[in-house]
Formats: structure tokens, C-alpha cells, sequence
């Protein structure tokens, strides 16, 4: 079983936690064209690369980002949000 | 023939044990494995073939020698080869029609040129013959008898963490571990067999100083305080992060490291020649266990059949053990000069360079009893009337290797073929996984050695202990596997995989069907697909389709190795499930009171309280009939509830629900709907304004625990200022409703319960029966009532409480069942029974909850570009006719119209108020007119007819919640 390292909680197995998705901007809602805000809400981009998600340890209620390489299938780094500078 | 004593044999000489094999007694030592005991007693036939039912004797003895698998009465898959005898034994080979020696199969493989290889595809794919064919092959094959009185076993589990975990306790493994252990790593080291030492401590060549070399090294890593040596415990796959389950006879120990070192070796792979079956005819390797693991002469005259230095250590090994060598058949064109070629030689031994055994004969048992050699040139091919014929009762094949390798397959190792070698070693290792010794590539004692301390060191470094290595070690210069160790022979039966009888022409006719893909050959051929798993088959099986396709090994590649290496017993594998399950504060009331539990999520709720003598829909409607005309409690603390504080706690909510909080009142409750980005209704609630920055919410009971998550994390998101509280566990809630609630609650508590000063849909504090609650005045059954939210812990007191006042009331609990009907004939939804994972609040009727002039909410751009497109259906309240009989449709039926699904039922329930069936559904739009006929098609696919209806279907103007003038 893969681990994953909590930003709070440390290195724990990967069933402790859940994926929330990528972190994709949302568009002005008021500016953007219908099509622009179909495109964000229905349309994800599956290509293995670098990715950054959220990612939620769950007995802690903890949400982090992770830096995964889903082509090597590889957590690269994990903080919380905001403090990644 | 039972040897004297030997260094590091396994057996307790002390200590005799008598066991029983196919209805004769037998008698061996403790620490002898079953074919040990039964080869040291003169017993060669130890099994049968799968397919043609062929004796088989030992093989490897290394734990695939699947033709002698046994039963021990319940107990199956007894390998001989390596399970220890134990007194009393009671064994019969599987596999036989009336036993080992008269096995009414054995004349099957006569009929070997009728059974092609994939001729289960060319002969039963005829629908009639079918189930004859199932029943014939069902019982002639499989392996043992099942007994179904078998007593269930619960197996345990470990957990166990180390730095370095090494695979194979051999020279290579041992010598990895005590480099990773002086290092400071924590090391475990497993080995699958019963002690630990490996091919160092039985591939001497009567050399030992070899085995003293291994001997220091296992002794320094049993005396190291940092190491722990687990024999008898084999690795059985490679899971992500340096994930190993561990198994050993009585369970299995999820290990997990931070490095993984793989030492696992090499499987010795069988010379292909006519009858290379026999009993008699085994692995050199398999020769030099029985001798130096068990102390037995394998054989009393052998010939050796070589291509590498260690055939002519076997050679050695049989001489000490008081064999005769009658001759070395080396394979290859020329003999390396070695010490051991010329101890050989000047004992006398012949040594006949660019030979093969040609063919194998048997006596009248079917044992072995001599040989054919011929001349082969270059090309491995029979140089013709070279024959020539040599006595003896045992073969020892010694021409290659295949790497244990599977673990590391597992982790994704990316493999290359050395030309040199003959064989894969790693190319590109993941990261944390090492590989040293001989699967690693290096064969000879004094680098396999340097090779562990390599990779003990880089391991030990990647688990942040100590530097890694810079060690180079010097490549092999001899190839211990021999490219071609095949001899073709007219009359075939020169086998390459012993589980599943296939010879090398079943390898030329697969090929020439087309399945020249290793993957598509494996299938069609079966090769790997017996209990040893190609351990001993799928390399020759490579090398022949490279030969017959003109590729290289590497070109070819292997088949994807999977968990797990070793077949592991369902009861190590089989566990209890952990699926937590929740009780509410009150559960120890509703089974006091007679409750039927029903699983809610990840609760237990009372479906209905049962009482004697009554069925259980008399029982749902005698508590729907109390709550219409007296008095009734339901626990609702499986309910979500949140609180959300601080100076932006309203800014918050306006955010997440669909509704307006900023102008809520203190003291005041608004319904609630969220939505996600894409205008999907996915939870809905009750909003109080408990003080200008406190908010207390609740959530569906489904949704709490997602609910909270999601908002959690926007509050993350959005950085308000305002924190968020799951009150969910801490809470509990009751609802008190009907016509008597208030009556019954004013006996409990001072607070002003007029409709003036605690109106409909408010929310007040104050104390009931001396407890701190928070109620709301909700009307979800469509009575007068309060919801009553106090801390957990007092939950069960304010029931009590509540139920003593309300005695004369007639006072009595409900149930899910009766709420879902209440809440039914008030027309109200429940989310993700009424809704799914589709609906938009406007298909509810929930216009009047989206406020989409705010600034912003999730899922408000989505709603607005949906409102302005044409709704594609619409939950409405549907009736039955008022004389239904028959059938009535259940949730999930769909509405037909013209011949088309129009439409789906989402709740239906008998009404007592109504007098008929009511229900929802999701109709297309053209038919929700109230009044509308439509068809429901029920299970036995006959239509009902039903008729749209306003909602609600009781009190449709509320006048229960207003005070009578």
C-alpha cells in the first residue's frame, strides 16, 4: 500500500486518506462564456504528469496539497495550502 | 540411502518419525521433508503427472515439485518436496485413479497425440456436449479431495516495520544484511525455506571452505542485535512503498520497510530431453539438497548433464556422498579448465564435451535405469549416429538458471537479458528495491558475497543510515545458463513444464496456430499456469519461441509476473471486516423499547419499534397514527450537525447553500439546499442563527461526514474569517412531534412556548428537564413540533424526561419507516432518495430556495445557465386509484409513455390520511399537471395506473404548525 505524507500527521498509508481532485482555477463566473464554465465543471485532464491536488487526511480532517507524478505514480511533495513558497 | 551425519543437515537424528504414504508405513527423521523420507526409504514414485498421469519422483526439492502434492487428510497442496514429515502422517498422492502405483489414468499418455496442446479450445466449445465435458474433467482433475466439515480457522495478522527487509537469507542475503545492520538499519531477513543459509550452505562441489564462509555469515547475522532472521516466512509479493507480506506457516506479517533488498537467487531450470521425467532424473541442485539438507544419497550411479561450473560441483557433491559419476555430459563445445573439471578427471570421471543426453529409459516401474548420450554441434542439434548408451539411476540436470526475480517484476524493475549470462538480471531498479547475488547476475561465492554488502550498504543509505557503497564488482565471465538446453527427439516427451505435462512440440504447434506472443502462449499453451507457476518452465518456454520466431530473449520478454509468488492459504488471506458502524446515544433506548435496527450509512437507526403480537406494517402505521393525533419522539442525532462561527461565518453559508443567511435573524432557521459546481443538488439541511456569528446547521445523516470534509476545505480555500465545528458525535437530537407536543414539553421546561414568542421555524436556548438545549420549531412529519439538540451525553436523561411527561399524552417512539411516510404526505424530498446524482433544485420545485442574485455560491453560474434551459423532468406527487388491488410499484419502477420510459418512482408509501397509495416520481414535463393519467411498469412488467397530484398530499397550508384561534 502506498503512503502518503500528511503535511500535520506525517507519513501514513494512503487508505487514511481521500482525493479531492486537481487544483484547477475557476474561471469568472461573471465574465466567462457558458462553454468556458462547462469546460471547468465537466472536463478533467487525464495526462500523467506533475499534477497538484488536494488531498484530505480524514481522522484528522486534514486537507493538503500533494505534488504527484501520476506517471511515475510518485508523491513528490506535500504542504498545506497556501504555504508552498 | 540415508548418508552419516552432515555439518549443517536439518534432521534431528534422535528423533525417528513414522508416517503413512499411499497405505504403506514409512519411517523417517524429524526435520526431513515428506520426499526425503520417502526417498531416503528407496521409495522413487512419489507422484503422477497432471495431464498423462506419468510417475514423477523429485525434481527440485525446492517447492515445485507439484507432481507430488499430497493430502494429509483435510489438509491439501502438501508439497512433498518441502513439508516437514511429521509422525503419524496419513498422505496419498492427488491426482490418481486407485492409487499411486495402479493409477487407472496411466495409460493417458497413449493418448497424447490426441490431446494437442489447446485442446480444451478445439474440442469443447459445443453448447451440447458442454456440461458432459464439465463433468468428465471435473472429476478427473483437480488437485485432492475437499473436505467440507474442515473446521474454520481465523488466522491473525501482524504488522511489523523495519529499514531494510532482505528477500533470501543466502551468501548474498546474509551478507546484504549484516552490511545493512553495521550500517545501523534495522533489518529483517526472511527466507521461504525452513533454515536459513541458502545454496551456500549445499553448492559446495565437497568444498568446505565454501560452506564456512556462509556458516560465519549466518552465525554473525543470528548474533546481531539488529537483525532478526525469520525462517520458513517467504515474501509473498511486492506491494507500493516497500509493502511485503511476509508469510509463514501460521500467518501473515504485513511488513512494511523503507528499503527492500531482494536476494532471492535463482530457480535451477530442467535440460529438456526425451523422458527428462523420470524418477531419478532431477536438478543438480536438488541433488546437493538431499545430500547436505538430509543426509540422503540421491542416487547410487549418476550421470551429470552440464553447461556451467555448478554441474561439475554436483559431480563433486556425489562422489562425496559415495555415488558413482558414470559420466559428464557438458553441453557445451569446449570445458572451461577448472579445478574442479580436473579433480573430476583425475578420479576417473569421463567428461564428454559437446554431448547431450539424447533420451532417458526406464525400467518396468517406470523409474530410471539408463541413458542415451549423442554428439550435439554448435547449435544444440543431434549429430546423427553418435548415440551411445550409459547405465545409471540418476541424471543430474545443471545447465541454468532463471532469477527469482518476481518480487522485483512486482515493483517494476525494468529487466534486461545479458547475453553472457543467459539470463535477466535488473536494469533499472525502483526506488528503495535492491537486488544482489545470483539475481542479480553474480554467480560466483566470492561476488555474490560483495554484491550483498553492496547492496546492503546502498539500502541501508537509502533508509537514512550510513553512505552508500562504491564497491564494483567485477562481471562473471563464465555463463552459468546455457542458451539452448533443449534436445529434440521424434517421439517427444521431452518436457518443459512438468506441472502441465507440455513438451516442446506443444511449443512448435502453439507458434504455428499464431500465438507467438509470449502472453498469447502462456494462455494457449498453459505454461506457467500450474502450481509452480513456471518457475522451472517459462524460461525454456522463452527461449523456444525466440528460437522458432528469430527473436532475442529480450525481444521476446516475460510474462507479467503478479502477486502472489507463492500460492498463499485462503485463511491467511481471509480476515474480519472493519466496517465501522455507528450507534446514536440513544441506541440503548430504541432496543429497550423493542427497536428494528436499519443500517443508515454508517448507522444504526430504528426502523421501527416492534411490538407483540403486531405485523411490522401495523406497528410503522400505529406510529404514524400517534404522531398525527398525540404525541411521538424520533432520534434524529444521526443528523449532520455544524457550526460555523466568527465574523464571517453568515458570508460563509451565503457561499455554500443555495439560500440567503446574511439577513437571517437571531433566533431564527432557514431551510437549506447545497449544491455542487454543477448545479447538483447534494445535501440539504436547516440553518439557525444561534447569535450574530454563530451558526448551527445540520446536514443530511448520509452527508454529514462529506459535507464537513467539502467545507472544510473551501473555508481552507477561501480563508474567511470564520472557523467551522463538527458537532455531529457531540450532539444529539430528538424530534417531538404532534398535536400534544407542546403540551408535554411545557411540563419540562419555563421557557415561553406561545406561538408568539417561539413562532414556527424558530431556534431558541434554554433548558429542558434541567438540560442546555438548542430547539427548533421544524415541521419535516407536517405537525407541531421541536427538534431538541442537546450534548450527547444527556441525550439519554431528556428521553426519559420527555417520556415520563408525556405519558398521559400516550406518548410513544417512531421510526425511520413512519418518518419517511409523515414527511411523504407532507410531500417533502429526502436527498438521495427523491433526488440523484443528477438533480438540479428546480427539478424539486426548490425555486424559491436558489437566491441567484447573490454575488456567489458553488454551483450558481451552472444554475443560472440551467434555468434558462428547458426543465427535462420534474419530481411531482402522484396517486394510486383509490380501489388499487394487486401489485403495488416499489421505488425504482419506471413510468412508460407511449412505449417510452417517461419517468421513474422515487417514494411510494400507503396513506392512511389520503386513504390511497401516494408517492413521488420524476415525470417528463409534459405530463406534471396535477390531474395527469400515467402508467407505472412493475416488476412482473404489467402497467398501474397512477395520476399526478399536488403536493403536499396532507395540511397543504401548514395550519398544524399555526395555534388554534
Amino acid at each position: 500500500m502506498k503512503l502518503m505524507t500528511c503535511p500535520i500527521n506525517g507519513s501514513r498509508p494512503v487508505s487514511e486518506f481521500v482525493y479531492w481532485g486537481e487544483i484547477r482555477p475557476m474561471p469568472d463566473a461573471a465574465t466567462c462564456s457558458d462553454d468556458e464554465w462547462a469546460d471547468y465543471v465537466f472536463n478533467r485532464n487525464g495526462a500523467p504528469g506533475v499534477k497538484k491536488e488536494w488531498w484530505c487526511h480524514t481522522p484528522s480532517n486534514t486537507w493538503f496539497i500533494a505534488e504527484r507524478d501520476t506517471e511515475k505514480d510518485k508523491v513528490l511533495r506535500t504542504y498545506l495550502h497556501g504555504e508552498d513558497e | 540411502m540415508r548418508l552419516p551425519a552432515m555439518p549443517d543437515e536439518w534432521l534431528d537424528r534422535s528423533r525417528a518419525v513414522r508416517f503413512r504414504f499411499e497405505g504403506r508405513s514409512f519411517e523417517g527423521l524429524t526435520g526431513d521433508s515428506i520426499s526425503s523420507a520417502l526417498w531416503a526409504a528407496g521409495q522413487r514414485t512419489l507422484g503422477r503427472s497432471f495431464k498423462y498421469h506419468r510417475v514423477r519422483g523429485i525434481l527440485s526439492a525446492a517447492n515445485h515439485d507439484v507432481n507430488v502434492m499430497l493430502q494429509d487428510g483435510q489438509k491439501l497442496n502438501t508439497r512433498g518436496d518441502v513439508i516437514a514429515v511429521r509422525e503419524g502422517m496419513d498422505l496419498t498422492a492427488v491426482n490418481t485413479f486407485g492409487g499411486l502405483a495402479g493409477d487407472r489414468a496411466r495409460h493417458l499418455g497413449m493418448f497424447a497425440r490426441f490431446l494437442p496442446v489447446g485442446f480444451y479450445y478445439k474440442a469443447f466449445h459445443n453448447k451440447r456436449l458442454f456440461p458432459a465435458w464439465e463433468r468428465l474433467f471435473r472429476r478427473i482433475t483437480g488437485l485432492g479431495v475437499i473436505d467440507f466439515g474442515t473446521p474454520h480457522i481465523r488466522t491473525a495478522k501482524s504488522y511489523d516495520f523495519c529499514d531494510v527487509l532482505v528477500v533470501g537469507a543466502g551468501p548474498s542475503g546474509l551478507a546484504a544484511a549484516l552490511a545493512a545492520a553495521s550500517s545501523g538499519a534495522s533489518v529483517v531477513i526472511c527466507d521461504e525455506n525452513a533454515r536459513a543459509g541458502g545454496s551456500g550452505l549445499y553448492q559446495l562441489g565437497a568444498d568446505d571452505a565454501r560452506r564456512m564462509q556462509t556458516r560465519t555469515l549466518l552465525d554473525q547475522v543470528r548474533a546481531h542485535p539488529r537483525i532478526r532472521l525469520l525462517e520458513g516466512t517467504y515474501a509473498a509479493a511486492y506491494y507500493a512503498d516497500q509493502w511485503v507480506p511476509l508469510v509463514d506457516a501460521d500467518k501473515m506479517t504485513k511488513m512494511r520497510a523503507r528499503a527492500v533488498i531482494v536476494a532471492a537467487g535463482v530457480f535451477e531450470q530442467p535440460t529438456v530431453f526425451r523422458n527428462n521425467d523420470l524418477p531419478g532424473v532431477m536438478m543438480g541442485s536438488a541433488m546437493q539438497r538431499l545430500i547436505y539438507r538430509y543426509a540422503v544419497q540421491p542416487v547410487r550411479r549418476a550421470v551429470v548433464v552440464t553447461a556451467n561450473a555448478d554441474g561439475y560441483r554436483v559431480a563433486l557433491d556425489l562422489l562425496a556422498a559415495g555415488s558413482t559419476v558414470a559420466s559428464i555430459v557438458d553441453m557445451r563445445a569446449n570445458v572451461p579448465p577448472s579445478a574442479q573439471a580436473d579433480a573430476l578427471r583425475s578420479r576417473g570421471v569421463e567428461i564428454l564435451a559437446g554431448h547431450a543426453v539424447y533420451e532417458a529409459h526406464a525400467n518396468g516401474k517406470g523409474e530410471l535405469d539408463g541413458v542415451t548420450v549423442c554428439r550435439i554441434d554448435g547449435a544444440g542439434r543431434v549429430v546423427s549416429g553418435s548415440n551411445r548408451s550409459i547405465d545409471c539411476d540418476g541424471v543430474a540436470m545443471s545447465t541454468g538458471w532463471a532469477p527469482t526475480a518476481n518480487l522485483l517484476y512486482q515493483a517494476g524493475t525494468k529487466m534486461r537479458f545479458d547475453d553472457l549470462l543467459q539470463q535477466f538480471v535488473p536494469d533499472t531498479l525502483p526506488e528503495g528495491v535492491f537486488a544482489c547475488g545470483r539475481v542479480n547476475g553474480f554467480f560466483r561465492l566470492e561476488s555474490r558475497i560483495a554484491d550483498g554488502q553492496r547492496a546492503g550498504l546502498d539500502a541501508a543509505a537509502h533508509a537514512g543510515f550510513g553512505a552508500p557503497s562504491d564497491t564494483r564488482i567485477p562481471p562473471e565471465s563464465e555463463a552459468p545458463s546455457l542458451a539452448w538446453p533443449i534436445v529434440a527427439h521424434p517421439d517427444g516427451k521431452n518436457f518443459v513444464d512438468f506441472d502441465e505435462d507440455l513438451q516442446v512440440k506443444d511449443f512448435e504447434n502453439a507458434v504455428q496456430e499464431g500465438y507467438d506472443n509470449i502472453e498469447l502462449l502462456k494462455r494457449f499453451s498453459t505454461v506457467g499456469m500450474g502450481p509452480s507457476q513456471g518457475k522451472h518452465s517459462n524460461m525454456t518456454a522463452l527461449r523456444i519461441l525466440a528460437r522458432l520466431t528469430g527473436k532475442t530473449p529480450q525481444q521476446v520478454g516475460t510474462t507479467t509476473a503478479r502477486p502472489f509468488f507463492h500460492p498463499v492459504p485462503l485463511s491467511h488471506l481471509a480476515g474480519r471486516g472493519f466496517s465501522p458502524q455507528r450507534h446514536s446515544p440513544l441506541h440503548g433506548r430504541h432496543a429497550a423499547l423493542g427497536a428494528v435496527f436499519m443500517q443508515a450509512g454508517a448507522w444504526e437507526r430504528p426502523e421501527y419499534y416492534r411490538v407483540e403480537g403486531r405485523s411490522r406494517i401495523d406497528c410503522i402505521r400505529e406510529e404514524v397514527r400517534r404522531v398525527r393525533t398525540a404525541v411521538a419522539m424520533i432520534d434524529v442525532g444521526t443528523l449532520g450537525k455544524l457550526e460555523v462561527r466568527g465574523p464571517q461565518a453568515a458570508e460563509f453559508l451565503q457561499r455554500v447553500y443555495t439560500g440567503r443567511y446574511d439577513n437571517m435573524k437571531v433566533g431564527a432557521t432557514r431551510y437549506a439546499v447545497m449544491c455542487d459546481e454543477s448545479g447538483v443538488l447534494s445535501d440539504e439541511g436547516v440553518v439557525a442563527r444561534v447569535s450574530e456569528d454563530v451558526f448551527y446547521f445540520t446536514t443530511t445523516s448520509s452527508g454529514a461526514a462529506t459535507v464537513y470534509r467539502e467545507l472544510s476545505r473551501l473555508n481552507i480555500e477561501w480563508k474567511l474569517d470564520c472557523g467551522l465545528v463538527n458537532l455531529t458525535g457531540a450532539y444529539s437530537a430528538v424530534n417531538l412531534a404532534g398535536p400534544a407536543s407542546r403540551k408535554v414539553l411545557a411540563q419540562l421546561t419555563d421557557m415561553d412556548l406561545s406561538s408568539a414568542s417561539f413562532p414556527y421555524l424558530a431556534c431558541r436556548s434554554g433548558l429542558v428537564a434541567g438540560i442546555p438545549v438548542r430547539m427548533m420549531r421544524v415541521g419535516f412529519v407536517g405537525e407541531w413540533g421541536y427538534e431538541i439538540h442537546m450534548p450527547a451525553e444527556y441525550g439519554p436523561t431528556l428521553w426519559d424526561a420527555v417520556m415520563k411527561a408525556g405519558e398521559a399524552s400516550g406518548i410513544g417512539p417512531f421510526g425511520v419507516e413512519a418518518q419517511r411516510l409523515l414527511r411523504l404526505e407532507k410531500g417533502h424530498l429526502i436527498v438521495s432518495q427523491d433526488t440523484d446524482g443528477l438533480t438540479n433544485p428546480f427539478e424539486v420545485g426548490m425555486n424559491w430556495a436558489v437566491k441567484l442574485d447573490k454575488p456567489f455560491f458553488v454551483g450558481q453560474r451552472s444554475l443560472q445557465i440551467l434555468k434558462q434551459m428547458p426543465l427535462k423532468r420534474k419530481l411531482v406527487g402522484f396517486l394510486l386509484a383509490q380501489n388499487h388491488s394487486g401489485q403495488v410499484p416499489m421505488e425504482c419502477h419506471l413510468v412508460i409513455h407511449d412505449g417510452e420510459i417517461a419517468g421513474r418512482v422515487t417514494s411510494i408509501s400507503w396513506s392512511p390520511h389520503v386513504g390511497r397509495y401516494i408517492g413521488l416520481a420524476f415525470l417528463q414535463p409534459s405530463l406534471t399537471e396535477p390531474g395527469t393519467p400515467f402508467s407505472i411498469r412493475i416488476g412482473d412488467g404489467s402497467m398501474v395506473a397512477a395520476e399526478v397530484c399536488a403536493t403536499p398530499f396532507f395540511d397543504p397550508k401548514d395550519e398544524r404548525q399555526k395555534e388554534a384561534e
